[in-house]
């Protein structure tokens, strides 16, 4: 099957939802979503099977620029992400009206789309284009159908807008370099350039530019919680589950392959500034009143360790920080969405005004407590497993990293074990709060499936990572 | 050739309209008729010719930019119907002077002599200055006028003044003749003297930093579609002009000769730099949305100045550049013109709302602003791409980095605009939907996107 057929879905998506019309805009875009969700899993299979996913078609003669999509076991992965949480991301919106839907809907299977090039491109700038456009949607998103003061949250935007592309930009300036090289952008052609250290060094700080504002990492954060809660929470969770590992997957892909003389020079400082994310991260969140402010601080600490696991350049580093991406995009979207759902009844994200929910829902109290649990690495979910091997991973480089990295661990119990507290427990709030309806149900009940799932049996998604993780690993370790 | 005939012919027929009171047929016909002469240039193109004793030489560059200029004409004149509605009687004029200026154009990436050149070069400026000055009950109208034609008759009088230099040491006005000589081992110094002189002259035109202060006074106080014209087609013949007379005057290997390279590359690099960062500084505080693309215009005219440094290759990254630049503005402007119709100000306090009241014409404004400040798929993101490439594999990778952070500042103003028509409420009511309007703003973003996924078609044509 052609990989490219996915991104076409998602674009014909895009259009044909804008043209359905405000009312059937939700339904036509999860049913897009869907079949790309299908499609993916035909791929995977015809993966499985042997055959080699990659599509080239050359495009722009001078500079040689072609459109080359290739899948290998990390591509895979990551494209099953995209599309698995897609479809989950606007069922969850379906308790929503929006206003002008039709164009809300087309925005987000339009980044869907990008997201996709972006993990399946395998020509720099390729990459560099779908990186780019992903961007467009959820500034719009953000703007137009976000919450809380218009003006502050322009202000917000604005900021995460000209962050991460005044980061990019400098991506780009580093790929033009490479390209003067290697007379192509194609990865292949650049994995096999030879570059001085310095030169490895300036390319591997423009990539970090742009990589550490994504991720984010300290101290390029400071966009995050202001967008993540002005947001809409159908934008935060594409932004927390999807777009933020765009960032942490292009390290892997693109940054240390590049420069791998600079990433193994330098690697102590940054798993360090990954681990100074991990604890601010934490600390920060401590202190949080509002509640989606909370969860983007967790996310903050949980992705600097990501962060930390990718810088270790170790099979184990890689390995760890792509199951706990995967693990981490569930459940945030998990967790966003439980905030919505509270948002929805009570119409406050302030954990002050919160309390009480407990006796009067008991299933949205259990299906809660399974996403905070799993989000603070309780063994037998998901995120265990990967940050469990992160973790290991660091304490191989050096048992302090490991030390103050699990710090993660204990101190997202402390915070999220105490929202979850004053969120849902105590007396019974004097308002009354509906149990989750069928279709919010459904959404988390798929989730945390996966998370449970995977937690006991992360095999299937170990072997299919392995494989390209170790053939990066080579590459960086060649010379 | 027959292109330049063509249009003239045309302007002279526009004239007649008048005489014979068909206004109302005056830019269909128009339109037609530079269809026609597109067609004609089509056939031109690829022979090489040249006509009048070398007056007039025909080549890829000159009728690849000149069908460029048309097109942006076509555009131009579409848009006129709408603009000058109020001043029935005197459309004919302004389409006749917007023809005759095209004619200018062409003369000016078509000369193969000097005199044909300032010929070209004046044909231009003066019909701009009868156009700035063109709403003659409008005070700023009549200033921006003045304004306009004392600097650029100043601004000709220096380009004059480095032609007779260069007559004095070549003893030529002929193109072909001066780039023979021009490589021989002893130059006068009137020869570089007076390409300086040449070139300070067309940077006014350019209106880059330092010869830039008079562009936002004028394009503020034009008529919108003055400004319009100004911004897209008379910045890119400029620059056209700019790029032709550097290389066939084979201005390069002669300061090569003579050990002055280094010297005029550095100058471009300073001018470069000094016209990006101040146009997007000046920008950053404008209120008016046209004196904001005016300062855009001044940081465009930095990058375009970036391929004289790359002068043998970059032709075709300069005919790219230029027609995303100027497909991008005249979408903007044909937004521009439908909402501050009947305003006294282009303010962007106009611009609120936009986005609900208007969807279509929001997301036109939107996607033109998007490819200026050099977002991908639009075609001005392959622009400055292109362009980045050219120059740092030139070895200037300082100068694109400058040039990157530029793009970054850019963002800034672009999204102000943006911003204002998506997060504000609507303050006005607009009512009708001018077909021509609607029609150019939809088929120029068209092109610039199609330019965006096929560069090719265009970046080929001069490779």
């Amino acid at each position: 099957m052609n990989v490219s057929l996915i991104l076409i879905i998602l674009l014909i998506g895009a259009f044909v939802t804008y043209f359905a019309g405000d009312k059937l805009a939700s339904k036509v875009a999860l049913f897009f979503s869907l079949v790309a969700l299908g499609c993916s899993i035909v791929l995977l299979n015809h993966f499985y099977a042997g055959e080699s996913i990659s599509f080239v078609s050359a495009w722009i003669n001078q500079p040689k620029i072609s459109f080359a999509l290739n899948a290998d076991g990390l591509g895979i992965a990551m494209l099953l992400l995209t599309a698995a949480l897609t479809p989950i991301i606007i069922f969850s919106s379906f308790g929503n009206e929006y206003k002008n839907a039709k164009g809300f809907y087309a925005l987000i299977l339009f980044m869907a789309f990008a997201m996709t090039g972006t993990f399946l491109a395998a020509d720099g700038l390729l990459y560099y284009i779908f990186w780019e456009l992903a961007l467009i949607p959820i500034y719009f998103i953000a703007l137009i159908w976000g919450n809380g003061d218009a003006e502050e949250r322009r202000k917000a935007v604005v900021k995460f807008f000209i962050y991460t592309l005044a980061g990019s930009l400098f991506m780009l300036v580093a790929f033009i370099y490479l390209y003067t090289k290697a007379g192509s952008f194609m990865i292949e052609d650049l994995y096999k350039l030879n570059l001085s250290a310095s030169e490895q060094l300036w390319i591997f700080l423009a990539f970090f530019f742009a990589y550490a504002i994504k991720i984010p990492i300290i101290p390029f954060h400071t966009w995050q919680a202001n967008v993540y809660q002005k947001a809409p929470t159908v934008g935060t969770m594409l932004l927390s589950g999807i777009m933020l590992k765009m960032g942490l997957y292009s390290v892997i892909r693109w940054q240390l392959p590049l420069a791998p003389l600079a990433a193994k020079e330098y690697m102590n400082i940054f798993i360090a500034l990954g681990i100074a994310g991990v604890i601010y991260g934490s600390i920060v969140a401590l202190r949080q009143k509002d509640l989606k402010k909370l969860l983007a601080y967790s996310s903050l600490a949980h992705v600097g360790l990501i962060a930390a696991g990718t810088y270790t350049l170790t099979i184990d580093g890689f390995r760890g920080a792509v199951l706990q991406m995967i693990a981490h995009g569930f459940v945030v979207v998990g967790l966003f969405f439980a905030a919505e759902v509270i948002y929805r009844r009570y119409e406050t994200r302030e954990i002050s005004q919160l309390g009480g929910i407990r006796t009067q829902s008991p299933k949205f109290t259990s299906m809660f407590l399974i996403l905070v649990l799993a989000s603070v690495a309780l063994p037998s979910t998901f995120n265990f497993v990967g940050e469990f091997t992160v973790l290991y991973s660091l304490s191989q480089i050096n048992i302090w990293f490991a030390v103050l990295g699990g710090t993660t661990i204990i101190l997202g119990a402390y915070y999220m074990l105490k929202m979850f507290q004053n969120v849902m427990l105590g007396e019974t709030n004097s308002k009354t709060f509906a149990d989750v309806s069928i279709n919010e149900g459904v959404s988390f009940v798929v989730i945390i499936a996966v998370l449970i799932f995977f937690g006991f049996y992360p095999k299937p998604i170990t072997d299919l990572i392995t494989p390209s993780l170790e053939t990066i690993l080579n590459v960086i370790n060649k010379n | 050739m027959n292109t330049l005939i063509a249009i003239t012919g045309l302007g002279i027929f526009c004239l007649l309209f008048e005489i014979l009171n068909l206004r109302k047929a005056i830019v269909p016909i128009t339109i037609l008729g530079l269809l026609g002469v597109l067609a004609i240039n089509y056939y031109e193109f690829g022979s090489t010719a040249s006509y009048y004793n070398n007056m007039i030489t025909v080549s890829k560059f000159s009728t690849t930019f000149s069908s460029l200029f048309i097109i942006i004409t076509i555009f131009l004149v579409a848009l006129s119907h709408n603009f000058y509605e109020n001043h029935p009687t005197k459309i004919s004029d302004f389409v006749a002077i917007k023809i005759f200026l095209l004619a200018g154009g062409v003369a000016m990436v078509s000369f193969g002599n000097l005199a044909m050149f300032f010929l070209g070069i004046e044909i231009l400026s003066i019909a701009l200055y009868i156009l700035a000055a063109s709403e003659r009950l409008n005070l700023k109208s009549n200033e921006a006028g003045m304004k306009y034609f004392l600097m650029g008759s100043f601004a000709s009088g220096i380009i004059l003044f480095g032609i007779c230099l260069i007559y004095g040491a070549m003893g030529s006005f002929d193109v072909a003749e001066i780039h023979e000589s021009s490589l021989s081992a002893e130059l006068p110094i009137w020869f570089p003297i007076g390409m300086i002189l040449m070139i300070i002259g067309m940077l006014f035109k350019v209106a880059a930093v330092p010869f830039h202060f008079w562009a936002p006074d004028v394009y503020e106080g034009s008529p919108a579609l003055t400004t319009a014209l100004m911004s897209t087609l008379a910045k890119v013949v400029a620059i056209a002009t700019l790029y032709k007379l550097v290389s066939a005057l084979n201005l390069v290997p002669s300061l090569d000769n003579q050990d002055l390279l280094g010297t005029f590359e550095n100058i471009i690099v300073i001018i470069s730099i000094a016209s990006m960062t101040v146009g997007n500084i000046m920008a950053l505080r404008q209120v008016n949305v046209k004196r904001m693309l005016a300062f855009s215009g001044i940081s465009h005219a930095g990058f375009m100045l970036m391929t004289l440094l790359t002068i043998a290759t970059s032709a075709g990254v300069l005919l790219y550049y230029a027609a995303a630049y100027a497909l991008a503005g005249i979408a903007a402007f044909s937004v521009i013109l439908y909402v501050c119709k009947n305003q006294d100000n282009e303010d962007i306090t106009n611009f609120h709302g936009l986005g609900k009241t208007n969807p279509l014409l929001a997301a036109i404004l939107t996607a033109s602003l998007l490819s200026m400040a050099g977002i991908p798929i639009f075609s001005g993101f392959f622009a400055k791409l292109f362009l980045f490439n050219q120059t740092i594999q030139a070895g200037y990778i300082a100068l694109v980095i400058v040039a990157v952070i530029n793009s970054i500042i850019s963002v800034g103003y672009y999204f102000k605009l943006i911003l204002a028509m998506y997060s504000k409420e609507p303050n006005q009511e607009r009512t009708g939907k001018p077909f021509l309007i609607y029609a150019v703003a939809v088929i120029s973003i068209t092109l610039n996107i199609v330019l965006g996924l096929f560069p090719s078609l265009v970046l080929d044509l001069l490779n």
